[in-house]
């Protein structure tokens, strides 16, 4: 047993409302810049839709993730020979229109236009090139299912169920689905890689690309099923979501966390045997792969786990923190996490409790309590295609996981109606779902009430250090032209324009510049 | 003396200008050190100029070692005759500079005519393409111009020698006397392709993978102890 550290995401897919405030203030913190216009590390999908960028979800086409050859995991892509061979251009890779063309508005033109009878317009142009340009695709294109039966019948995972889909406003289920970098188990941007410049750190599982080491191979943005990772095309470099490390190091949440006004998320410390790892990656039967991924995580209560873990170096209060961990209890004690595509073997750690809400309404549109759990449960049967829908993006296809959650969080619902509204409530409605009274509440209080405290369990990287990690997390790490990891006084040869005078051609002693 | 400065004062002022300029890049632009691929806005030309060009141009490098480092008093004791030894190259040299210089078109037509690649091309860009299709274009022409249509020129008997002399530090520019000037121009051209080597995006040569060939596929990497960000930390207010 090889005991590591992992800080992993929930989110809580009935509360998200699609108002992208985690979207827009990632955003500004970290992509705000010129080369990484089209790039949103958290981007909020509507789903079913294609996504962003387009189809990202077809792995026949773009050959995301791993597969199992002979047994044997390799990326999709290729082994590392077909890799190096490929180097030259990449076979695999989306091009800017698959995300979508960058733009901005002319807004010059608004107060400058010549007087004239017309009203002057700000016309939308490039951000790439300049040019007057035509909006043809955004990251949030689909929107609430805009342009339903077009759009949303490219959705991979709706091929996949091989039936028909009703796209129509009346017929339709949808819901939101935010998405940030799954910070794998087994990260295969990170296998793709030819410089060896992405890394999952040790400490806290958080994947991370080494700017200095970058060489703009282009792999890891091919080799992510998620397509998570993005190529910024100023700085030749790769960047991705980089789980808001500055502020977990201090114990703060990520910036998407933080500002989600639905109280979605939840941030906690998972462990993890990491010498399961790719023997549960390489389980033969892809709807094995959601139970093979929990069978990885360990028990921060079981007291040899937490000795295998102090063993292993990882701090005192990361064990403590693991026990509290909200996301541990959603995905381990109560089941209601699901991960995204385990199909594609990358042992995600951003997992989704499933939407209930469509189920609900459903249920209420046609005249029915839409929270009575014994509805509920008939509905998530009978309303096939949620079900079959969610078990394609949640379980490879595996209905019963999908199930268990929605029957769980149903009961959850009608159990806390029954307490509030002083019905006598069923005191076998919690064993219906394997669960009891007090875990039910339990959950509750974690999903529904959600306070701070309890969604959010980081523990800091070592309060020994706490203040050098201050000077990090308050001083901007961002705070020159080309992106991040770029070093005071020094010149980067290729974002010096040629109207300017660089500082620090040449380093200068100490005292002396 | 032109004949000194320009085979003998040129080629080591090249040597030091590459070798500095490389310690200097690697030690202070690492960040700037990338293919700055343009990929991510046009992908079917470059699938095919790039490959062409790169593949192309390996062999190239490889004809260069064998030809320049290689005497030819080690040809002929392997028993390889000259006239056969000159054929080689020559097919050789006429296929895989054919194919560099057709990458290279390919290439730099996609820089010109996509919209998005053109505005993405710096100054130094310019420039490295400028020397490096003028070298190609020039060792081209000594190729097939001179060494082929013109019926030979055995440059294992001066160019190469010469070059070795520069590495061995015994240079002799008198062995550069009477080269037809297709070569002189080549090897002019290369020198100054060496000189901007280390600040244009060139360097990304220096960066083959190679090692991936032989590393585990997930890389785990705790975090620096010293470095506790990609940056050494600072102090989180400003000097009073």
């Amino acid at each position: 047993m090889r005991v590591m550290a992992q800080l992993a995401m929930v989110m809580n897919l009935d509360k998200c409302i699609g108002c992208h405030t985690c979207s827009v203030t990632c955003k500004q913190t970290w992509t705000n810049r010129g080369g990484v216009e089209y790039a949103w590390f958290n981007n909020v999908e509507t789903k079913p839709g294609q996504g962003y960028p387009r189809r990202y979800e077809d792995q026949d086409e773009w050959k995301g993730g791993w597969a199992l050859k002979r047994g044997r995991l390799k990326p999709a892509a290729g082994g590392r020979l077909k890799k190096l061979l490929n180097i030259f251009a990449n076979p695999d890779l989306p091009e800017l229109d698959d995300y979508y063309q960058p733009w901005t508005y002319d807004y010059r033109n608004l107060t400058e236009a010549p007087l004239g009878d017309d009203v002057p317009t700000a016309r939308p142009v490039s951000a790439v090139t300049g040019a007057p340009t035509e909006v043809r695709y955004g990251p949030n294109w689909e929107d609430s299912l805009g342009g339903g039966p077009e759009h949303a019948a490219g959705d991979p995972v709706v091929r996949k169920l091989g039936r028909e889909v009703k796209f129509s406003y009346e017929q339709s289920f949808m819901f939101y689905l935010p998405r940030i970098c799954e910070h794998c188990l087994n990260p295969s941007c990170v296998a793709s890689c030819p410089s060896g410049a992405m890394y999952k750190r040790s400490e806290d599982g958080i994947v991370l690309v080494d700017q200095d080491q970058c060489r703009g191979w282009r792999m890891c943005v091919s080799g992510c099923p998620y397509k998570k990772v993005y190529f910024n095309h100023k700085t030749g470099k790769a960047e991705k979501c980089t789980f808001c490390y500055p502020r977990l190091e201090v114990g703060e949440p990520t910036v998407c966390a933080e500002t989600c006004v639905g109280r979605l998320r939840y941030i906690g410390v998972m462990l993890y045997d990491a010498d399961r790892v790719t023997a549960a990656a390489s389980t033969p039967d892809e709807q094995g792969l959601y139970e093979a991924q929990l069978g990885v995580f360990l028990d921060p209560h079981d007291p040899e786990v937490a000795a295998a873990a102090e063993r292993a170096g990882i701090p005192h209060d990361w064990i403590t923190a693991a026990r509290r961990s909200p996301v541990y209890e959603l995905i381990m004690r109560h089941r209601v996490a699901l991960p995204l595509h385990p199909e594609y073997r990358t042992m995600p750690m951003v997992w989704y409790v499933p939407p209930l809400s469509p189920v609900v309404d459903a249920l209420s549109g046609t005249g029915f309590d839409g929270e009575d759990a014994g509805n509920l449960f008939g509905a998530i049967d009978t309303l096939r295609i949620p079900l079959d829908y969610l078990a394609g993006l949640f379980t490879a296809g595996d209905q019963e996981p999908v199930r268990l959650a929605l029957r769980r969080l149903a009961a959850m619902r009608s159990h806390m109606r029954s307490i509030n509204l002083g019905e006598p409530h069923d005191p076998r409605g919690p064993s219906r779902v394997g669960m009891t009274a007090e875990s039910i509440e339990s959950m509750y209080r974690l999903l529904a009430v959600a306070k701070y405290a309890d969604r959010y369990v980081i523990p800091t990287s070592g309060i020994g250090r706490a203040h050098d990690l201050e000077g990090i997390a308050t001083t901007c790490s961002l705070d020159t032209y080309g992106g991040p990891g770029m070093l005071d006084g020094r010149t980067e040869l290729f974002t010096w324009r040629d109207d300017e005078r660089p500082s620090g051609l040449f380093p200068t002693l100490p005292g002396k510049g | 003396m032109t004949g000194v400065l320009l085979w003998a004062v040129l080629p080591y002022l090249t040597i030091a200008v590459f070798a500095l300029g490389l310690t200097w890049r690697f030690r202070h632009d690492r960040f700037g050190w990338t293919t700055r691929s343009s990929q991510l806005h046009e992908s079917r030309l470059l699938r095919i100029g790039s490959p062409l060009f790169h593949f192309g141009l390996l062999f190239v490098i490889g004809g260069h070692v064998a030809g320049l480092l290689v005497p030819a008093s080690v040809t002929r004791w392997l028993g390889v005759p000259d006239e056969l030894y000159h054929l080689l190259s020559l097919t050789a040299g006429t296929v895989t500079g054919a194919a560099t210089i057709a990458g290279l078109g390919v290439l730099l037509y996609r820089r010109l005519r996509t919209p998005a690649v053109r505005r993405a091309t710096t100054s130094d860009d310019r420039v490295t393409y400028l020397a490096l299709g003028g070298t190609l274009l020039l060792g081209m022409s000594a190729t097939v111009l001179t060494n082929g249509l013109g019926g030979g020129y055995d440059y294992r008997a001066t160019i190469s020698p010469w070059f070795r002399g520069i590495l061995f530090l015994q240079p002799d520019p008198s062995l550069m006397d009477g080269v037809p000037l297709p070569y002189r121009l080549h090897a002019l051209f290369a020198m100054a392709l060496f000189m901007l080597w280390p600040f244009s995006r060139l360097v990304h040569a220096f960066s083959a993978p190679v090692r991936y060939l032989a590393r585990p596929y997930v890389v785990y990497r705790s975090r620096d102890d010293r470095r506790l960000a990609a940056r050494a930390p600072r102090r989180g207010w400003d000097d009073a």
